[in-house]
């Protein structure tokens, strides 16, 4: 329902959507997303349940930031994901959910996408100088050379590094 | 600029500011997580908390496990009521594949998962308790935790680590004398919890340590994206079991406790109603409780029993291709949530059809809750810190991943 509200206000702004298993998707632009922010809030998307990423390291834009939004009115759930590439800034969240900081902070750790306007970008579940970004898929599963001590082996990857 | 050095240029620019390091091994931290508290007196004027100390990677692991495999992790996750968030991503993952689980693996994933809310209420409970000194409710709810963590091993075999579940049902049935334990476990725990009301609910003392502190509006508490017991204590009735019913919780008749301040105290009320209640859930549970599978029947989920497996060529095959090509998974992504003792614990999972998740992400309830912790407590009194940490029910287990 809120989607067709989207469409109707902001015309263009989703550029894909699907519906699996009950659960609703919208694809949009990350020009669109502070637009999009402000309708969701206002139609009664208040609770910003999750922030997150995921990672497809052969497109273009290589990563989907995920949100998934509930509506305690009206129990509906809306995931709403932004395309960025490597390097690309998205706009922070912050300004309208104050639940967004340590998401954003925690996504920005992980994954090294960074978050136009945060107040306190610093990583959250990883330390200060942690070599780079641990769920993007080019790091590996043992940590690489930086955590190998001489001799160890990667067990779950067949002995690879890569 | 690493916390150490934070700590030092402020305790030099402002000499008469103390600099109090709470953690990562602090009694009141429950788990390793660290606060930097700013104090001028004993008033909080900053408090930055600082986590990741038992990140262990879980999503990063899952990327290289089968969805089976990832079931031993999620124990890790909230450790203090494991079965739940077994139940929770093996519901994320026959959402994904579409199934439906037999009514009697239902009705003890439900059994178990309101056994384990009240293991996990009476932690926050009694050690909120213990942390702000009262220490004799403490010892009579840890008697009860114990009683239902006997009643965990004889279902699962494991206390703690539970691993009850399986994608399509359970890993067992539970044995005979179950339903006689469980059923004394309900008496003697209904007990104990008039018991603890009698040592806190109209205890003076305890009032002057939690009324009012930690206070939070009901739309603060939802734009930090609080989930659970403690935004139920700000006065939101949003609870998933009545909102979004999964697992047949429509059909159980049970009440949604709410306070109004959302302070310690209301928080602390909300959890030991909430406890009654899963008893009330419990004690419907046993009543309906017919005999029957508690595994799917279907050769692409299950694996078939040993006995088959021997002897069967069919079983054999199903066998070997479940083992070691895993599930045909659907190509697509879904997000489950299921309402967990400390809020919605949700699992996000994405499948490009492959042996192992593309991705999983756990969204732990007490992550948004903890990242209000500096709002909460600044311009309060240290000692109160204290009691807010405790009413939080941070896991860190759950908070780090």
């Amino acid at each position: 329902m809120v989607i067709e509200h989207i469409d109707a206000q902001i015309p263009g702004a989703i550029t894909d959507r699907h519906a699996f298993r009950g659960d609703q998707t919208i694809v949009i632009a990350r020009e669109n997303l502070l637009a999009v922010v402000d309708l969701l809030y206002r139609e009664g998307f208040q609770l910003l349940v999750d922030i997150t990423a995921v990672d497809w390291p052969e497109r273009a834009d290589r990563f989907d930031v995920v949100y998934h939004w509930l509506n305690l009115a009206s129990q509906e759930r809306l995931r709403v994901k932004v395309p960025v590439a490597d390097g690309v800034a998205v706009p922070t969240l912050t300004g309208t959910y104050k639940t967004a900081d340590w998401f954003e902070r925690e996504v920005f750790d992980l994954f090294g996408i960074r978050f136009e306007g945060h107040p306190d970008l610093r990583r959250l579940l990883t330390w200060e100088d942690f070599p780079g970004h641990a769920l993007r898929k080019d790091f590996p599963l043992d940590g690489g050379d930086a955590f190998c001590m001489e001799g160890c082996t990667a067990p779950y990857n067949n002995g690879s590094r890569g | 600029m690493t916390m150490e050095s934070i700590a030092m240029t402020r305790q030099m620019l402002d000499g008469d500011k103390m600099i109090v390091n709470m953690g990562p091994s602090h009694p009141t931290t429950h788990g390793t997580l660290r606060i930097v508290l700013e104090l001028e007196g004993e008033t909080i004027t900053k408090a930055t908390p600082e986590m990741g100390y038992l990140h262990r990677g879980v999503e990063k692991l899952a990327e290289s496990l089968s969805y089976q495999q990832f079931i031993p992790l999620t124990d890790r996750l909230n450790y203090c009521s494991a079965i739940m968030n077994n139940v929770g991503y093996a519901m994320a993952v026959e959402k994904l594949l579409g199934i439906e689980i037999p009514e009697r693996a239902r009705a003890l994933r439900v059994l178990l998962s309101e056994l384990s809310r009240v293991a996990d209420h009476i932690v926050c409970v009694g050690v909120n308790a213990v942390d702000i000194g009262a220490f004799t409710a403490f010892l009579y709810l840890f008697k009860q935790r114990e009683s239902a963590y006997d009643l965990f091993e004889l279902a699962a075999g494991q206390r703690l680590h539970t691993s009850f579940t399986r994608i399509g049902g359970l890993y067992r049935d539970v044995p005979e004398s179950f339903v006689p334990k469980t059923e004394q476990f309900l008496v003697e725990c209904s007990a104990a919890i008039d018991e603890l009301e009698r040592l806190l609910t109209h205890n003076p003392i305890w009032h002057d340590r939690t009324k009012g502190i930690g206070a939070i509006s009901a739309e603060d508490a939802v734009n930090w994206g609080w989930t659970g017991p403690s935004l139920r204590a700000a006065g939101v009735p949003q609870d998933l079991r009545k909102a979004q019913p999964y697992m047949g919780y429509e059909t159980y008749d049970f009440d949604i406790p709410i306070g109004t301040t959302g302070d310690v105290f209301d928080r602390y009320i909300v959890r030991v109603e909430e406890m009654r209640q899963s008893l009330r859930i419990i004690r419907q549970v046993l009543d309906r409780l017919e005999p029957g599978p508690v595994m799917i029947d279907d050769p692409k989920v299950a694996l078939p029993p040993k006995e088959k497996v021997y002897t069967r060529m069919e079983s054999l095959i199903h066998h070997f291709k479940l083992v070691m090509h895993g599930m045909e998974m659907p190509v697509g992504e879904v997000y489950s949530a299921t309402e967990a003792a400390n809020g919605e614990l949700g699992f996000y999972i994405v499948s490009d059809g492959g042996k192992n998740p593309y991705r999983i992400r756990v969204r732990p309830p007490c992550l948004p809750i903890f990242s209000s912790f500096e709002s909460q407590v600044k311009g309060g009194l240290i000692a109160d810190a204290v009691a807010v940490l405790g009413a939080m029910n941070i896991i860190a287990g759950e908070l780090d991943r």
